[in-house]
């Protein structure tokens, strides 16, 4: 994906609005008129079943805020010796790396998800050894595969982005590196991965607003996270808009909050101005 | 189980016994509703890029709104409303007129709900596009004395597409694999029918393999079509990098 899609599809800090530009006359009418609808919808909507299920509310927001940061994690700890592979490696790792990513990139999330919690999880009971050995009642759950389809997926679209990002810097730098005698290893520790990353992170940032996007995912494999809560309520209250409204909300919420911790990231690491 | 370690092909048979057409008409479903969704995308997005250049302040924050919520929110929770609010809108409105209550297909409400999603994604990309063009190209087709059509129709539609091109091309890929959530609001596209038919044989590996390899067919296929876009739309260009 190019750096424009991404932005096309996740919101990221450019798209925050400025505390200014709320005072402007029309601005101010269409909030007024917003204001009305959300006190409508408060109203005349029900919320009574609301009170019943905040505490799994709030252990549901925590699991998928846990799926977001373990799986972004692995994940970009995974992508930095795919996209390495891509940029250097010699052939056997540069295939091998180009096909994951070419082949996760191209099937759906769902399908992956589905085929390894289905489909590994009804071969694994076949072997005896994997039930014996003590990763078996960590298997038997659904969360390892969510965890595993979510990181496998943010590695491949990141690892993408980190060979651009590798194959960005400058040579100059490279070369200035390896005149100062620094061994491959401290000029790859020192110099190319701090400015790959550099000029990865707006990207990052789009990456890790999609992972959050496809986290509600895993409630299909029964995984109890925010959706799953949601799921529920409206199994159990019939309810169809006020949940999903919620729902919604929520994620806007922690999407605001993911743009907006990593504006105040991306400030805080000295560039010299354009 | 030694009889499982031989691949039961005739599973993938095209015929009754066999599930393989059952899955390929689940395949045929979800090209239709990208392509459908895309369509519809794309003419949401036209729309929207030129309400968020051109449109006064009103147009251009409520078109703000529309791309910030769809960009915000999981695809899955949007499908999950637009399918909902979506038909009970319609059945309502049609109500209103006294004309009872239609039963909208799965690949209508599906194109709906993707084409939506797409749209705010098209504006976004179509935006970035248009400004990329010179502004020197659309004054002089202005002062040519040109109709506001007439320049969208001649120069900034056509200029527009080199830059519009990469990012829309993601997004037909995003359609082909955002049809798989479909499958959690029940309709028959490929990833349900592999589940299903996964679930009849127990032979899940086998189906899932199946169904990815389709959709990844459907990516390069795809991939060779852009390519080969791109090449006519840059011609005329200077090779970048």
């Amino acid at each position: 994906m190019t750096d424009q899609t991404t932005h096309a599809v996740a919101y990221t800090p450019e798209d925050l609005p400025t505390a200014r530009s709320f005072f402007q006359p029309h601005r101010i009418v269409m909030m007024l008129v917003f204001a009305a609808f959300v006190i409508c919808v408060a109203v005349f909507m029900r919320w009574d079943w609301l009170p019943r299920y905040l505490p799994r509310l709030g252990w549901g927001i925590l699991v998928s805020l846990v799926m977001l940061f373990s799986t972004s994690i692995l994940g970009f700890l995974l992508a930095v010796p795919i996209g390495l592979a891509q940029v250097t490696g010699p052939w056997f790792f540069k295939l091998p790396a180009k096909v994951f990513c070419t082949v996760v990139r191209g099937t759906p999330l769902l399908l992956q998800l589905w085929l390894l919690y289905y489909g590994l999880g009804s071969l694994f009971p076949q072997f005896p050894a994997i039930r014996q050995s003590f990763l078996w009642p960590y298997l038997r759950e659904a969360w390892p595969y969510g965890v595993a389809a979510l990181t496998i997926s943010f590695a491949a679209y990141e690892g993408e982005v980190m060979r651009g990002a590798f194959a960005g810097v400058p040579a100059g730098e490279l070369e200035a590196a390896k005149a100062y005698g620094m061994s491959r290893w401290t000029m790859f520790r020192r110099i190319w991965l701090p400015r790959a990353i550099h000029r990865a992170l707006p990207t990052l940032n789009g990456e890790a607003v999609l992972q959050l996007k496809s986290t509600p995912l895993v409630a299909t494999i029964t995984v109890v996270d925010v959706y799953a809560v949601i799921s529920k309520v409206r199994q159990e209250t019939f309810l169809t808009y006020e949940p999903l409204l919620l729902l919604a909300l929520i994620y806007m919420c922690l999407t605001g909050i993911l743009v907006v911790a990593f504006r105040t990231f991306e400030n805080r690491i000295p560039t010299r101005g354009a | 189980m030694a009889s499982d370690s031989i691949v039961n092909w005739s599973l993938l048979a095209l015929s009754a016994p066999g599930w393989g057409g059952v899955l390929l008409q689940g395949f045929v479903n979800s090209i239709q509703i990208a392509i459908g969704g895309f369509a519809l995308g794309l003419t949401l997005g036209v729309g929207g890029a030129f309400g968020k250049l051109y449109g006064g302040p009103i147009l251009r924050d409520l078109l703000e709104c529309y791309t910030t919520v769809v960009r915000a929110v999981p695809e899955l929770v949007l499908i999950l409303l637009l399918y909902y609010a979506g038909t009970d809108l319609l059945n309502q409105l049609l109500a209103l007129f006294s004309i009872g209550p239609v039963d909208i297909s799965g690949l209508m409400a599906g194109i709906f709900v993707i084409g939506v999603v797409q749209g705010a994604y098209s504006t976004e990309v179509l935006r970035g596009a248009i400004k990329a063009v010179p502004a020197g190209q659309i004054e002089a087709a202005r002062a040519y004395g040109m109709s506001p059509l007439k320049v969208l129709r001649r120069v900034t539609l056509p200029a527009m597409l080199p830059y519009a091109i990469p990012g829309l091309s993601n997004l037909w890929l995003i359609a082909t694999k955002d049809t798989a959530l479909l499958a959690v609001v029940g309709f028959s596209e490929l990833t349900l029918v592999t589940r299903q038919a996964a679930g009849t044989t127990k032979a899940y590996l086998l189906f899932f393999l199946a169904a990815g390899a389709l959709y990844l067919a459907l990516t390069l296929v795809s991939n060779i079509f852009i390519g080969m876009l791109e090449r006519h739309a840059r011609r005329g260009f200077a090779e970048q990098r």
